[in-house]
């Protein structure tokens, strides 16, 4: 019997179309967009102005608190201009503008493909350093990794979970990473180890991908401390909270961190980035996006430059098909559905999914038939079609006693609701809306 | 039988006075002391409860003004000076005469005007869709269109157009309770000044963008030229963020600024029609 | 790409689940007790059915359409059910006009005077149903004589009735005439209402619905489980005034409420712990009307009293949630 997670859960289909493809060096672009949000916390601030020449991993715009983190130039050129585009939001939002010329990377940088494994630096040098390398969780939550490394006072890590299950349907690119780069992510996961002061880490990874399980447990035996805990295929199992319940059976309370049980969680993705930065001395300025669609002519996992736009990978993976009607950033069940293809490659994204005009579209909303259905698919616990009622008709305060904030928006409810209600989009309002009364509650 | 009358009245007789008793002590013990003006005031006030003073409901307003001392910040905007001076006279202190106001809907772009560039598919709330993302339109300031204004009024005083599915404003319905302004997610209402005969002078556009990328969004938006604001004499145009805003306190309601708009985004209302021909409306060119 | 992107709020996937599908499939599980019900009552069966379905149908799209206003949704497959179930529960012999009146009770009041599918607090085939029995007490208990009895009786008591009227004349359970087999009744040659009669059809109809996960074991299990540890003490201390607790669970409209009724999605419970209180209350209520009551048959009052306290029991009874209270 596999381990997962205890409570809810769903299956949707895989459609894992290009977990077989390697991953492939996507072509210089011409021009990129580097946004200074890409993470959660405050936004960098650019340090280059229009007219600047800047090269591949020099800093463009520099971490303004401690919860922030630096963003490099994914390119070498000239600085166009320091203005507002839209990102996957559709919002504007503050970025850099970089016309690319030529491939110079600033000295330094160690760009040979060989393996590093003398791990020559201590603890708080681990850390200092990704949080220059600017470094963040890349499963899609883009939280900086250092703020996770160093606990809160009289809290202890004991154990470091790294995130390999790549819950979302279609999505490869850690599937992809951990198949060719597994060293690079056990050397990382020892880097990581190092800098919490943590002897044990297990890597969760679901048992649709066996390849994978097999490769990493053959390394496993020479990296200390290291195991591989196969899980079973259930969504949302790279969700923080469940895969701490899945691998290590303990709850993380309501409202608390991980490591209130003494947890850190990481991506794969995560670890092969801290890999690089501190052997390599290379920060993060690409990653590995899987382009994916069932029109596609070829999906593809490429590594890509932060900054890149979107339809540059589309292009590369054979260009958008004439019927489709949705462009997610990021997973089907978490992504976000962009508007334009300009919006560029941010640190957080995980893949591009192009959905057919026919699966775009949301069914007709019927009434609840109180099947419980969304009740018991909830990894939470929570009651999902109460919650949307309840913010629905506003009525906040009783959300929050029934726990609305613990939602962490995995969507399996609406997923799962044969009437097709729109039970998340309404819980979703309703968090923002209540985490705004907490707040004001606070000063 | 008859005796069993007899007993019926007389139980039913005596648990009658018991409870009177009991109730008679309970009211004594739990009985709170109001001001009975807060009464005549609260009889005074329209008894809408739709908050637009502020306060949770008209009771809640009505004990506020009695604490007052001054009815300086307090003002019932449903029922206007007319009942404000009633609540005056019930508590001895003097009313603040207050401008009557109306809400304004500060978007014209229809579809005509605002091409589409995507489609949204979600709950379609105006709260919902905006915390999506920006709109199915270029314009991210512009009005969605899924009514969040329409379901707050209390008052009938809002109808989405049929065709271009904005909102409107029945301005003689209206009565400047504000909440529409507090749901609307764009910021796009505006309480203003109420004029003669409803007449009005706005600008219809919230578009903050700099002049090319609004109009690429939209045919009517402000481009911020700022012509408007040279051309008014009273002053009550500002600029900021390349949006001109007209000051409904200042504004005589001249339609000097009309005349001069290069893109229609000023807006005159029930103004009887002009004898000569504003500025010749240019042709909307369609984006893409 | 010709066509504008379309953008909505995650998940960007759907289950291939639809309020249709899980209809139909509570209506493909009735269909066993259904033509079993045709075997043994003949053509009135059918009469009874197809007039119970077609009036659900037509009362829902007539009052949607030119009394609420609304879009009809006759497709959706919740009137149909009602119409099924309604007619499971009368005897076949019943006047048409009398099944029109159960309908016009079971979808205008029992539904759509709550506002149509999802919020009826109550059980609408329950509601027609009870609503005849109160109204037309002497049509609904006459009941036809199956193809199993001799041609000139013309209506025989159900196991039930005669159950109650030992009972109220103090007749020992020994000496009851008329009572069937254990067996006979669990494979359906006893008499009742038409889609009750045959124990075994109706729980392989509820395996298939527990299969396709339309409804959960708590509801029906603790229903069944409840009226058999409590007619098993009366039993035990007394057998010959009380009769054998298996007897009580596949007699009468037991196996139908539970496995079909008390399920119902929209008027059950929505948490495993609360179908639980939810099925217990309706065994206890059941039994002690069927021991102690006016009427032999109890459950149908039972699901009606306990659909009233769903919405206490949802609000008190919480899954378990994450990360503990």
């Amino acid at each position: 019997m596999l381990k997962t997670f205890k409570i809810g859960g769903v299956h949707p289909p895989e459609n894992k179309l290009s977990k077989d493809k390697k991953i492939e060096v996507l072509p210089l672009p011409k021009t990129v967009f580097i946004p200074v949000a890409q993470h959660i916390g405050a936004p960098a601030t650019p340090v280059v102005k229009k007219g600047d020449e800047v090269k591949v991993g020099q800093v463009i715009a520099q971490s303004s608190s401690f919860v922030s983190t630096n963003i490099h130039s994914s390119v070498s050129g000239k600085v166009t201009k320091v203005d507002f585009s839209a990102d996957s939001s559709g919002y504007p939002k503050q970025g850099i503008f970089i016309a690319v010329d030529g491939d110079e990377w600033i000295e330094g940088i160690d760009r040979s493909e060989d393996l590093v494994k003398e791990i020559s630096v201590d603890g708080p040098e681990i850390v200092k350093k990704i949080q220059e390398a600017g470094i963040v969780g890349l499963g899609g939550a883009t939280f900086p990794t250092h703020v996770k490394l160093v606990p809160p006072k009289g809290m202890k890590a004991e154990v470091l979970l790294i995130n390999g299950v790549e819950c979302e349907p279609y999505l490869t690119s850690d599937h992809r990473l951990m198949l060719e780069k597994a060293d690079e992510i056990m050397v990382g996961i020892q880097l990581l180890m190092k800098a919490m002061g943590v002897d044990k880490a297990v890597i969760g990874i679901e048992n649709n991908k066996p390849d994978a399980i097999k490769l990493l447990n053959e390394k496993c035996s020479a990296y200390k401390g290291v195991s591989v805990q196969p899980l079973k295929v259930q969504y949302p199992q790279g969700g923080e909270k469940q895969l701490i319940n899945a691998v290590t059976g303990k709850e993380v309370p309501s409202g608390a961190l991980p490591i209130a049980v003494g947890a850190v969680v990481s991506n794969v993705g995560t670890a092969f980035a801290v890999y690089e930065a501190i052997q390599k001395n290379k920060p993060l300025f690409e990653r590995v996006v899987t382009v994916t669609g069932k029109g596609l002519e070829k999906p593809s996992n490429f590594l890509v430059r932060v900054g890149t736009a979107t339809s540059e990978l589309i292009e590369a993976a054979g260009g958008v098909p004439e019927n489709t009607g949705k462009i997610i950033s990021g997973g089907p069940m978490m992504g976000r559905a962009i508007a334009s293809l300009d919006v560029p490659v941010t640190k957080g994204t995980s893949g591009l999914l192009l959905i057919q005009e026919e699966e775009s579209k949301r069914e007709e909303i019927q009434a609840c038939i109180r099947c419980s259905r969304c009740t018991s698919v909830c990894p939470m616990g929570l009651e999902p079609y109460l919650l949307m009622t309840l913010g629905e008709k506003q009525i906040f305060d009783r959300a929050e006693n029934e726990r609305i904030m613990d939602c962490i928006e995995c969507g399996s409810c609406s997923y799962t609701c044969p009437s097709s209600r729109p039970l998340l989009d309404y819980i979703r309002f309703g968090k923002g809306k209540v985490g705004a009364m907490i707040r004001s509650r606070k000063k | 039988m008859s005796i069993t009358v007899v007993y019926t009245i007389v139980t039913l007789a005596v648990i009658g006075a018991a409870a009177a008793v009991i109730l008679y002590f309970v009211a004594q013990k739990f009985k709170v002391v109001e001001d009975p003006r807060i009464d005549d005031v609260d009889e005074a006030l329209p008894g809408a409860n739709c908050g637009g003073c502020g306060y949770a409901g008209c009771r809640a307003f009505a004990e506020a003004c009695v604490k007052a001392s001054a009815l300086g910040d307090l003002n019932c905007p449903v029922g206007g000076n007319e009942t404000m001076n009633n609540v005056a006279s019930i508590l001895g202190l003097e009313a603040v005469k207050k401008d009557p106001r109306v809400a304004y809907i500060r978007c014209n772009g229809t579809c005509e005007h605002r091409p589409k560039t995507s489609s949204f598919d979600g709950a379609t709330t105006c709260a919902i869709a905006s915390s999506v993302y920006s709109g199915e339109s270029g314009c991210q300031y512009g009005c969605l269109g899924y009514g969040d204004c329409y379901d707050a009024c209390d008052f009938d005083a809002i109808v989405m157009h049929p065709e271009t599915g904005i909102p409107e404003i029945i301005d003689d319905k209206c009565v400047a309770c504000g909440a529409c302004v507090d749901a609307c997610p764009k910021d796009l209402i505006e309480l203003r000044k109420k004029m003669p005969k409803n007449r009005k002078v706005v600008v219809s556009c919230r578009n903050q963008d700099k002049g090319g990328v609004a109009r690429k969004a939209c045919s009517v938006a402000c481009i911020g030229c700022g012509k408007c604001v040279k051309e008014c004499p009273f002053d009550a145009i500002t600029m900021e963020n390349n949006l001109a805003y007209i000051d409904s306190d200042k504004c005589k309601l001249c339609r000097k600024c009309v005349a001069v708009c290069p893109t229609g985004a000023i807006i005159e209302e029930n103004f009887p029609p002009r004898k000569v021909k504003p500025v010749e409306k240019k042709e909307t060119k369609p984006v893409n | 790409m010709s066509k504008l992107l379309t953008v909505s709020p995650s998940p960007h996937v759907h289950s291939s689940e639809s309020t249709q599908k899980i209809m139909l499939r509570v209506v493909y599980a009735m269909i066993p007790a259904m033509l079993w019900g045709i075997y043994m009552f003949g053509l009135d069966a059918v009469r009874v059915g197809l007039i119970s379905i077609l009036s659900c149908l037509a009362i829902e799209f007539l009052i949607q359409k030119y009394i609420m206003k609304v879009k009809p949704s006759i497709t959706d497959g919740s009137a149909l059910i009602t119409g099924v179930l309604l007619a499971f529960n009368v005897p076949v012999s019943l006047p048409w006009w009398i099944i029109i009146i159960g309908a016009i009770a079971a979808m205008g009041v029992g539904k759509l005077s709550f506002g149509g599918l999802g919020s009826n607090v109550f059980n609408p085939a329950l509601v027609g149903r009870v609503f005849l029995l109160i109204s037309f007490p002497v049509q609904m208990t006459s009941w036809p004589a199956t193809r199993m009895m001799s041609v000139d009786s013309v209506s025989a008591a159900t196991p039930l009735a005669v159950i109650k009227e030992g009972i109220k004349n103090g007749i020992p359970v020994s000496q009851l005439q008329g009572l069937p087999d254990l067996s006979d009744m669990a494979i359906g040659f006893n008499n009742g209402s038409m889609g009750e009669i045959s124990a075994i059809l109706l729980i392989i109809g509820g395996l298939y619905m527990l299969w396709k996960k339309v409804i959960t074991w708590q509801t029906p299990v603790s229903i069944i489980l409840t009226v058999l540890v409590v007619s098993g003490i009366f039993w035990l201390i007394n057998p010959e005034m009380y009769v054998n607790p298996v007897y009580h669970v596949i007699t009468g409209g037991l196996m139908l409420g539970a496995i079909f009724m008390a399920t119902d999605m929209v008027t059950s419970p929505m948490t495993g712990k609360g179908q639980l209180i939810y099925g217990v209350g309706i065994g206890l209520i059941t039994i002690s009307i069927r021991m102690f009551g006016a009427y032999p048959e109890g459950i149908s009052f039972a699901i009606l009293i306990m659909n009233a306290f769903v919405p206490l029991i949802n609000m008190y009874v919480k899954p378990k949630r994450f990360g503990g209270q």
